[in-house]
């Protein structure tokens, strides 16, 4: 069974790739081609900023990936992910804008603003959650939207830049970028948020794994009545975990908003969220399987626009294979079973001889 | 202020048909016991399909009419995968959905540019707005409600009164809502609550494929990622405001079909252009989250929705 667990996603991402070539066989288009592009523009075969590039969507989705993670491992599903991270993102590009600090506190005070938003923007649903027991899932839902009409009327009323669709660009001092990592990455946008990521993956397990507090948070998602009569506070467990899984995201966003980009764009929640929910499935909601996953995921999505360009495979190649990755990884079950079969079948095999 | 409001209604009832239909999709899939938060995702498939076969064949208000119905059928199909995730392999309902909505942004795109060269497919030939006969003659409800109307706004109000008869006043809704309620007991009195349910998610993507069918058909005239705006989790407030039964949820259709125009109108209308248009455009969200706080007490969702149906367990 232990060995059935690691099989499981391995197996998901296989059957999302073979899909994927179908997919490709059937519009016209030549898998292998275009697989042999995506890994070339994700940077294997050459050039060091391919590469970098890879690093720098992985970062984004190390934390998103962690955010979803650390929500499951407690018994909380956070589908608000996405209007967490896009609030995050929004108050560091807001403070980026507004303020003119040097960039050695710029940078800490976005940080901060972002982790802050992200989870305010996530004690709605936790305390929806322990008040009054409503589904997470469902005032998540609510809560992006709101988050999303909220960025759009915020935007060109406050820092709006060029056009009404997005905001101005942030100062330099505010953002993630740094001289010496673009240099190492030959002009890449990888930034100090790739510490931030790996940092976030040992903070999570430690306390996951190795603290009182992240020991009562997994209790209270494995079983509320026991915890409770263990004599834990079930009510602030369940928000403090919904906060910290909005921490997480708006961390995801300060990282997205003011590494990878340099302003935001209204009318659109940010798909690293719901990539999120992949990233955490596939690395088995453990936080070092996420960073592994979101290594994969990084790389996929930093190939995809370069494999558009150089084999016409649209680029919407990519989030197919994810979203058949997220499904077949969904139905374990069924690949319990296959996996069960083709044993009794060497095992038969194995008898006979 | 009469002026804006008999501009505003006819844009509101446009906006307000695929709305109500994708709503009474989620009722149908959530009532047998399937979450569906999917919705969006079956609608864009809808939308995708109607408007590649009415772009590729000559326009006729036949042809409009088998576009919608082939985007219909569209979205049931794909419900399926959902259907065979959630209730045959017993998986997450949250995410067998979000997997619906990501596979289905970028599966129609991926054949939009594949097919048609362009991730935007523009149809020439749409429905036309016609005044209602007799009914758009009597004064003040006339004007507002029965001019300018599409057809497929009556066919959503036809599907809604059928809805309501067969979910409560046939045997079939009797044991659909029982599957939602208590499936163990459904199962016990001899309803095959797998089949059951799978016939709730896939009514559920018909009329979920139909809404995006109808979006591209009346006010939309063109699929693109756009399309992809919201409008399938806007049903899920609906369906979720109009405490899951057809009638409420029309209300709340109509609720929210009419923020929505405002929000979109405002800046056309001296009175309203200094509103700000975050009110009007998280007014759904935000008052569906209240109404969810106001109906915590007395649960209003079917009881079992969201949870696999185990036949082992008791």
């Amino acid at each position: 069974m232990r060995k059935n667990k690691i099989v499981i996603p391995l197996l998901a991402v296989l059957l999302g790739f073979i899909s994927g070539a179908v997919v490709m066989l059937l519009t016209g288009h030549n898998p292998i081609e275009a697989y042999a592009a995506l890994f070339k523009g994700a940077g294997f075969g050459g050039g060091i900023k391919r590469f970098g590039d890879t690093l720098l969507s992985m970062t984004t989705l190390i934390l998103t990936g962690l955010s979803i993670a650390f929500a499951f491992r407690t018994g909380l599903f956070n589908i608000g992910i996405t209007g967490q991270m896009l609030m995050g993102g929004f108050a560091a590009v807001f403070l980026g804008v507004k303020l003119s600090l040097p960039q050695y506190i710029h940078v800490p005070v976005v940080i901060v603003g972002a982790v802050a938003a992200g989870s305010i923007w996530a004690i709605v649903p936790g305390i929806l959650k322990a008040r009054f027991r409503i589904h997470e899932v469902v005032t998540g839902i609510m809560m992006n939207y709101v988050a999303m009409w909220s960025v759009y009327y915020f935007v060109p009323t406050f820092i709006r830049g060029a056009y009404d669709t997005e905001s101005k660009a942030i100062g330099a001092t505010a953002s993630l970028r740094v001289e010496w990592l673009s240099k190492i990455f030959k002009g890449s946008n990888v930034n100090l948020g790739l510490f931030l990521a790996i940092a976030a993956i040992i903070l999570v397990w430690w306390i996951l794994e190795k603290t009182t507090f992240g020991y009562e948070l997994k209790s209270v998602g494995f079983n509320i009545n026991a915890s409770k009569y263990a004599g834990m506070k079930v009510n602030r467990n369940m928000i403090l975990s919904m906060m910290i899984s909005g921490a997480l995201a708006g961390l995801a966003g300060v990282t997205f908003y003011n590494g990878y980009a340099n302003n935001i764009k209204i009318g659109v929640l940010p798909a690293q969220g719901f990539d999120g929910i992949a990233v955490a499935l596939l690395g088995l909601n453990n936080p070092f399987g996420v960073g592994m996953s979101a290594f994969l995921f990084g790389l996929m999505n930093a190939g995809r626009l370069f494999m558009q360009s150089s084999t016409e495979v649209p680029n919407e190649l990519v989030p197919i294979i994810i979203a058949i990755i997220i499904f077949f990884a969904a139905t374990s079950l069924m690949l319990q079973t296959w996996l069960q079969k083709i044993e009794k079948l060497f095992k038969r095999n194995e008898g006979e001889k | 202020m009469w002026e804006i409001v008999t501009n505003i209604i006819p844009l509101a009832m446009a906006y307000t048909a695929p709305l109500l239909i994708i709503a009474l999709g989620g009722l149908y899939s959530e009532r047998s016991g399937v979450i569906n938060i999917g919705l969006e995702g079956l609608m864009g498939i809808g939308a995708f399909t109607s408007a590649i076969l009415i772009k590729n064949s000559p326009p006729t208000v036949m042809n409009i009419f088998i576009g919608i119905a082939a985007g219909a059928l569209a979205g049931g199909i794909f419900s399926l995968l959902h259907a065979f995730a959630s209730v045959t392999m017993r998986a997450d309902q949250v995410i067998s959905g979000t997997a619906i909505n990501i596979l289905s942004a970028a599966l129609t795109v991926y054949l939009a540019r594949s097919i048609n060269g362009s991730a935007n497919i523009q149809i020439l030939s749409g429905f036309i707005r016609r005044d209602i006969p007799v009914l758009s003659k009597i004064p003040i409800i006339g004007p507002l409600f029965f001019s300018q109307v599409y057809i497929t706004t009556i066919l959503v109000l036809a599907i809604l009164l059928f809805s309501w008869f067969v979910l409560y006043k046939r045997p079939f809704g009797l044991r659909l809502r029982a599957c939602g309620e208590n499936p163990q007991a459904a199962d016990s009195l001899g309803i095959n609550v797998q089949r059951t349910r799978y016939i709730g998610v896939f009514i559920s993507g018909i009329l979920g494929g139909l809404g995006g069918a109808i979006v591209i058909t009346t006010y939309a005239g063109e699929f693109s990622q756009n399309i992809y705006n919201g409008l399938g989790f806007l049903a899920l407030a609906a369906l979720i405001f109009g405490k899951w039964n057809p009638w409420g949820i029309l209300g709340a259709s109509v609720f929210f079909g009419f923020a929505k125009t405002v929000a979109d109108m405002s800046k056309l209308f001296e009175s309203l252009r200094n509103l700000p248009n975050i009110y009007f455009n998280s007014f759904p969200y935000v008052v569906t989250l209240i109404a969810l706080v106001l109906f915590s007490k007395n649960a209003a969702g079917p009881r079992a929705a969201g949870e696999p149906y185990d036949p082992g367990k008791r």
